[in-house]
């Protein structure tokens, strides 16, 4: 099997597993070699589902010889370990949930199954979503493929690096704060935050209620579209979810963008910002400026109180969020005599450092005395934020930024310091905070060979106008396909 | 903003965790140094300004109370650190008894 056949997409894919050409199980062994190669260097899986891959795999080969393939039918792809499976071990990155096997499946995993894909494994993470680097996993940091001694970023540092790597041909992940976008940045792999209410949260392990997002990691833009379109959609299971059609995401893609608004926010383009990175994003919107679209400068006003807001706020969805884990039910249980000495000892066996920071942060914001001063206050200025944004969107109908003021960082280098590792989601926190869907696609490289993000937002439900946009900018640059070394 | 450990401890106990004397040392320094931070946001006048829960304007989803199939027993039970006779088992609760 040629390795040339990993780098392909989902949509390059597919006519050749219909044709005949290669089969499902072929890929998936191709994948699973390829994990079992390289996967002791990257530590991008927790869990590697060999068996139940193949399996999928021929169900879909037999879906595909009877001629209802579907768009992702027998395609490998993989899960960061957040998302529920049903009888494969679901860990959220924690000590607490190392043998946890989930009695049943999330909606978006639900939704996977059923468009006949194959599941290869579930991906490192940050220990419950919460992180910037993969490094707060139980189960030790996801390695970057372009330089090892560097990030993934996080929290779905596996999700991204297993993309680039080509130890999947796509993944889903989850951003409460950047956590698809920033890592997909450093991995130089496409990453998507839908619309918060766009993908069922049903199955997905709860961080911060009310900013938690499931969206795709892959390649390209159209493979992006493809995943998406799978997974998105009204659930009654998630009473956020919202009623609204799910477009053809795919048929969007080739729209001209001749006449589009793109808003370009100053409160993005800082100084502190990396100047490959700067130079890289302007040389991205000239190029949308040549492709027809017309370039405004736009404010958002409250940018540089988004961090301080989503400390309190998604701290203290997380105290609350995790009292579950108690481990009565499922879990970790440390017996220590009466019932909160085993509440207290599991909880203090079973989760990591920053998960213990978060959920002492958050408790003390609700606690009797400093609601009001915290997070009542933390919840009135998203209203600002989510305000700008509305503003902005009245004027423009894209707005570009950098993803990150860095490229991926050192293993190490930001453990010590929590705040300094906050402050660089400075500006993927914002989206989450108004809901909105954003996207990071690669706009180019520094001189040191890492990948560079872009970052495109649209309105409320409006992933057509984002995905067509990055779909028109790939297209006119050479930064698709672009893969790093890996054996 | 300081927090003293004393603080640190009393939160913890809130929160049913539990750290040696140096790891609230640290926290009560990492938490002070995040509050101090988050103290910009007072810089702001949210003079009339309505909180925000929630992204968007939607209000209660309902449904039928109707009955559905749910986990068997067994398969809820499965994950259970310890169980008996079809139950979730626990540290006895109530003195006496």
């Amino acid at each position: 099997m040629s390795a040339d056949l990993l780098t392909k997409t989902a949509h390059e894919l597919r006519p050749l597993l219909d044709s005949g050409e290669i089969t499902s199980v072929e890929l998936t062994k191709a994948y699973l070699d390829r994990i079992s190669a390289a996967d002791d260097k990257f530590n991008h899986y927790i869990t590697v589902t060999g068996d139940t891959a193949l399996e999928m795999a021929k169900s879909a080969d037999e879906t595909i010889a009877a001629g209802s393939a579907g768009p992702l039918t027998g395609i490998p792809i993989a899960l960061k370990d957040v998302l529920v499976t049903e009888d494969i071990r679901t860990t959220c990155g924690s000590k607490i949930l190392e043998n946890f096997n989930p009695p049943y499946d999330g909606t978006a995993v639900a939704k996977l199954k059923e468009a006949g894909a194959v599941f290869l494994g579930k991906l490192n993470m940050d220990e419950f979503a919460m992180g910037s680097s993969n490094e707060n996993s139980a189960f030790g940091p996801a390695k970057n493929p372009w330089d090892i001694g560097r990030v993934t970023g996080g929290s779905s540092g596996g999700s991204a690096a297993s993309v680039a790597a080509r130890q999947a041909v796509m993944t889903l992940g989850t951003d409460t704060g950047g956590s698809i976008r920033q890592p997909a940045a450093f991995c130089g792999v496409v990453g998507m935050k839908p619309t918060y209410g766009r993908v069922s949260r049903y199955g997905l392990i709860a961080f911060a209620s009310s900013l938690d997002q499931i969206g795709p990691f892959t390649q390209d833009v159209t493979d992006a579209a493809l995943l998406l379109g799978a997974v998105a959609g009204d659930d009654p299971r998630d009473s956020t979810t919202i009623d609204a059609p799910v477009p053809d995401y795919v048929a969007a893609l080739g729209k001209e963008i001749k006449g589009l608004k793109v808003g370009v926010p100053r409160e993005y383009f800082i100084e502190g910002t990396d100047p490959e990175i700067d130079k890289a994003v302007r040389d991205s919107i000239s190029k949308l400026e040549e492709l027809g679209a017309e370039i405004v400068e736009v404010s958002l006003p409250h940018t540089d109180y988004a961090v301080a807001v989503y400390y309190l706020i998604a701290t203290a969805e997380a105290s609350s969020n995790l009292a579950r884990f108690d481990s009565v039910r499922f879990g970790l249980r440390e017996s220590a005599g009466d019932l909160i000495s085993t509440y207290t000892a599991t909880r203090a066996a079973g989760f990591g450092e920053e998960v213990k920071r978060r959920i002492m942060l958050g408790t003390y914001a609700l606690s009797a005395g400093y609601y009001d001063a915290y997070y009542l206050r933390a919840q009135k200025v998203r209203r600002l934020i989510a305000k700008d944004f509305s503003e902005a969107f009245e004027k423009v109908d894209i707005l570009c930024s950098p993803v990150t003021p860095t490229t991926a960082f050192k293993v190490g280098e930001k453990t010590d310091d929590p705040l300094k590792m906050y402050l660089s989601d400075i500006f993927t926190i914002p989206l989450n905070l108004a809901g909105l869907p954003g996207l990071s696609m690669p706009c180019g490289f520094t001189n040191d060979g890492l990948p560079i993000g872009l970052q495109l937002m649209a309105n409320h439900f409006d992933e057509s106008t984002l995905l067509s946009t990055a779909y028109a900018l790939e297209q006119a640059t050479p930064w698709r396909g672009r893969l790093p070394e890996v054996l | 903003m300081k927090i003293t450990t004393d603080q640190v401890l009393h939160v913890a106990r809130l929160a049913r965790l539990e750290f040696t004397a140096e790891e609230a040392e640290k926290f009560s320094g990492q938490m002070g140094a995040i509050l101090d931070y988050v103290e910009k946001l007072n810089e702001l006048d949210l003079e009339g300004v309505a909180p925000m829960a929630h992204v968007h304007d939607v209000v209660n989803a309902f449904r039928e109370d109707e009955v559905r199939p749910s986990f068997a027993n067994e398969r809820a039970l499965k994950n259970a650190p310890d169980s008996e006779d079809g139950c979730f088992k626990v540290a006895k609760i109530i003195e006496g008894a």
